[in-house]
């Protein structure tokens, strides 16, 4: 499958003969495991496995949850806690798919740096990352969708808030939301289509990562230096690679050993700490919460939402020329999907030749800036919708869109870039080749 | 390689840590009560929860429902620890209302305590879940590994917190106290010191039955905590083993092809 040259899978004895001729499946899988990976790969390579095994994770503890839980307006919260008394192994479960959904996300994000700082969106990677992207709004619905189902005041409440930035859309905002919704507010119909929309879009994930690891088993794996690996012959290839197994497995698996040690000791001494503690109490359309906050992994992409209030005059111009059509409540909106698009747009916004930053002396700093921005998004999301929050996610806004916008596409051009390795093999050498005695 | 992987964790920890910066703080004084079940290998304390359970009968459930909460649960290890005679003879106070007879009946132990919404009192089945006393250091919420949420110090320090301050709103006699959110609550102090008496002689001052009934309300809301916590040992214990192997079996699959590498 990769476009790697290796080995391929002969099949020997005569059964293993019969099966390939009508099936080769034995090929596929043994192209997919042992497929030639640079070997210089360094510790950031690992949050792939680390994201396979949370979608396995979410889906079995998911699978196991959806057989007690019950999508009813009166019944949900209730289901929850005989989830969590009654269910034998139930609140394991349960803090199992909480805080797994967290360990998805930190995962993701360093992923998606890692993306971003090595250059992997390029060419010839394009589609490897616009799956990605794809897949990471689909984690964005699936994980909106999941905190909704207990029932409790900030599932509410989160729900009524993020639906209702839909109906911001001019013209088609307020159908969208009802059709979202399943009737004029959230009510019993939104929390049973979010039920079954919660089952079903995890397999939707997982359809798009066979087609994100086909993608990126067919360009093969970037690396951290960005040189592609040599594919003249079998022998220059394996000069810059090793096979996946057993190398890099057993080193993946080590790295999601001891992650899953940090994970299980949150989901045994401090389960709810990633949570909020209002939704444990049942929803009540009554009575609004004091501060009505989504999960932390929403926060930086909500502090730019919120960013763009009337006051702000990119969001006052927008509003003249459009004659009102798009106003503050939808410039959020766009803002917010758009700070995703922009991300999803950079391999056509990075004008450099070079991939990775590791030969780019001045785009390093201001992707170290980019990833701070992003904390301090997530912090400014957390914060009141007031002074100085406000002109702060402003900025940090900003930012964001200018790195994607102005800085990739100029930097291309402007900066010098420093001399990359000839090969991969140079580069690993360099780093664990003994000096001549 | 380990520095990379502190790094990893280090990054995993400051996601974390400002995601919980999303709990909102405020003027109000939570007194950090030293409890039992606080912290990694906390337990609880059998005779506290007792003691608990007994005020909650006699003065809270005057008012308060434990809906979620089934009697058969007061016999759980690792909770209050009561015998089956205990549980059915306690379950038998309460009335509870059976659709099949279409009448009350005394309640059995596979039956919930009773919902109880007459004065308008929240349930409390949930409720040291359901408020966290502590957000620090730094709003990042960190210190709850070693205290806990701190729901229950929420709930001993409102039981304690009264100043004796009286208001009418609207009707409604509201009562300054310094750990409710906004400083008025309608409801009136509960306990006053010496509400009960306890058979083993243990104290019932004011601020050791808050805390009794406190940590009563703490296992009310997670009766599985030591068995989660025990789980959460074993699995970390486990996987640090694992880690060691494959540290081991890593160091030595990549030994040849690191050797191999020639100084360019």
């Amino acid at each position: 499958m990769a476009g790697i040259p290796h080995d391929h899978y002969e099949p020997k004895s005569k059964s293993e003969k019969w099966l390939h001729s009508r099936l080769p499946i034995v090929g596929l899988l043994y192209d997919t495991i042992m497929i030639p990976t640079p070997k210089n790969l360094n510790w950031m390579w690992i949050w792939g496995i680390v994201l396979t095994f949370c979608l396995a994770l979410q889906i079995v503890t998911g699978i196991v949850l959806a057989m007690h839980y019950t999508p009813h307006v009166d019944l949900a919260f209730a289901s929850v806690e005989h989830i969590m008394r009654d269910v034998n192994g139930g609140h394991m479960l349960r803090y199992l798919h909480a805080n797994g959904a967290s360990l998805f996300f930190i995962a993701v994000y360093a992923h998606i740096f890692r993306g971003l700082y090595y250059g992997s969106y390029k060419a010839p990677r394009e589609i490897t990352w616009i799956i990605g992207m794809l897949i990471y709004l689909l984690m964005m619905g699936t994980a909106f969708m999941g905190y909704v189902l207990p029932w409790g005041q900030m599932s509410f409440w989160g729900a009524t808030v993020i639906t209702g930035l839909f109906g911001a859309v001019p013209f088609v905002g307020e159908s969208i939301q009802t059709l979202l919704l399943g009737g004029p507010a959230v009510d019993n119909a939104t929390l049973n289509r979010f039920f079954s929309l919660h089952y079903l879009f995890p397999f939707l994930i997982a359809g798009l990562v066979a087609v994100h690891i086909w993608a990126f088993h067919s360009t093969g794996n970037n690396n951290p230096t960005g040189v592609e690996v040599r594919r003249g012959s079998k022998a220059e290839a394996a000069k810059d690679t090793v096979p996946f197994w057993p190398y890099f497995v057993i080193k993946d698996l080590l790295a999601l050993a001891v992650i899953l040690a940090v994970f299980f000791a949150i989901v045994g001494f401090m389960p709810n700490y990633l949570g909020h503690p209002d939704n444990y109490i049942e929803a009540n359309p009554l009575a609004t919460p004091a501060h009505i906050v989504p999960e932390w992994y929403f926060l930086p992409f909500y502090a730019i939402l919120r960013a763009f209030t009337s006051e702000v005059w990119v969001v006052q111009f927008a509003s003249f020329i459009t004659g009102g059509i798009i106003d503050a409540k939808f410039f959020g909106v766009l803002a917010m999907f758009g700070a995703i698009i922009v991300m999803a747009l950079a391999p056509w916004l990075d004008t450099s030749s070079v991939r990775s930053a590791r030969y780019r002396p001045q785009l390093k700093w201001w992707f170290a800036l980019l990833v701070i921005d992003f904390f301090v998004l997530m912090w400014l999301g957390a914060m009141p919708a007031e002074e100085p929050y406000a002109s702060f996610s402003l900025i940090a806004s900003a930012y964001w869109f200018g790195y994607f916008l102005v800085i990739l596409p100029l930097l291309g051009v402007l900066e010098k870039p420093l001399p990359q390795p000839a090969t991969i093999e140079d580069d690993f050498n360099a780093h664990y080749g003994k000096p001549a005695e | 390689m380990l520095k990379h992987i502190i790094t990893s964790a280090v990054t995993a920890l400051a996601l974390t840590a400002s995601g919980a910066m999303a709990a909102g703080g405020g003027d109000q004084h939570i007194e950090d009560y030293a409890f039992s079940f606080e912290g990694p290998f906390g337990t609880y304390d059998q005779n506290q929860l007792q003691r608990g359970l007994k005020i909650f009968t006699e003065v809270c459930s005057a008012c308060h429902g434990l809906k979620f909460v089934p009697f058969r649960t007061l016999g759980d290890e690792g909770g209050l620890g009561y015998s089956e005679d205990q549980v059915r003879a306690y379950a038998a106070q309460f009335d509870v209302y059976d659709p099949e007879l279409e009448d009350t009946r005394p309640a059995k132990p596979a039956d919930h305590f009773p919902k109880n919404t007459g004065a308008g009192a929240p349930d409390l089945s949930l409720m040291a879940k359901a408020r966290a006393g502590f957000h620090g250091p730094l709003g990042s919420g960190i210190n709850q590994l070693v205290k806990g949420m701190g729901g229950a110090e929420y709930i001993a320090s409102l039981l304690t917190g009264y100043t004796g301050n009286e208001k009418e709103e609207a009707g409604v006699t509201l009562y300054e106290n310094t750990a409710f959110p906004g400083g008025w609550i309608s409801m009136a102090p509960p306990l006053a010191g010496e509400d009960v008496d306890f058979d083993d002689g243990h104290s019932n001052e004011l601020h050791h039955e808050a805390q009794d009934v406190a940590a009563f309300l703490m296992w009310a809301a997670e009766p599985k905590m030591m068995a989660r916590q025990h789980a959460g040992f074993i699995g970390v214990l486990f996987l640090v083993i694992l880690s060691s192997l494959l540290y081991l079996t890593n160091k030595r699959i990549w030994a040849p092809i690191k050797k191999s590498a020639k100084s360019a």
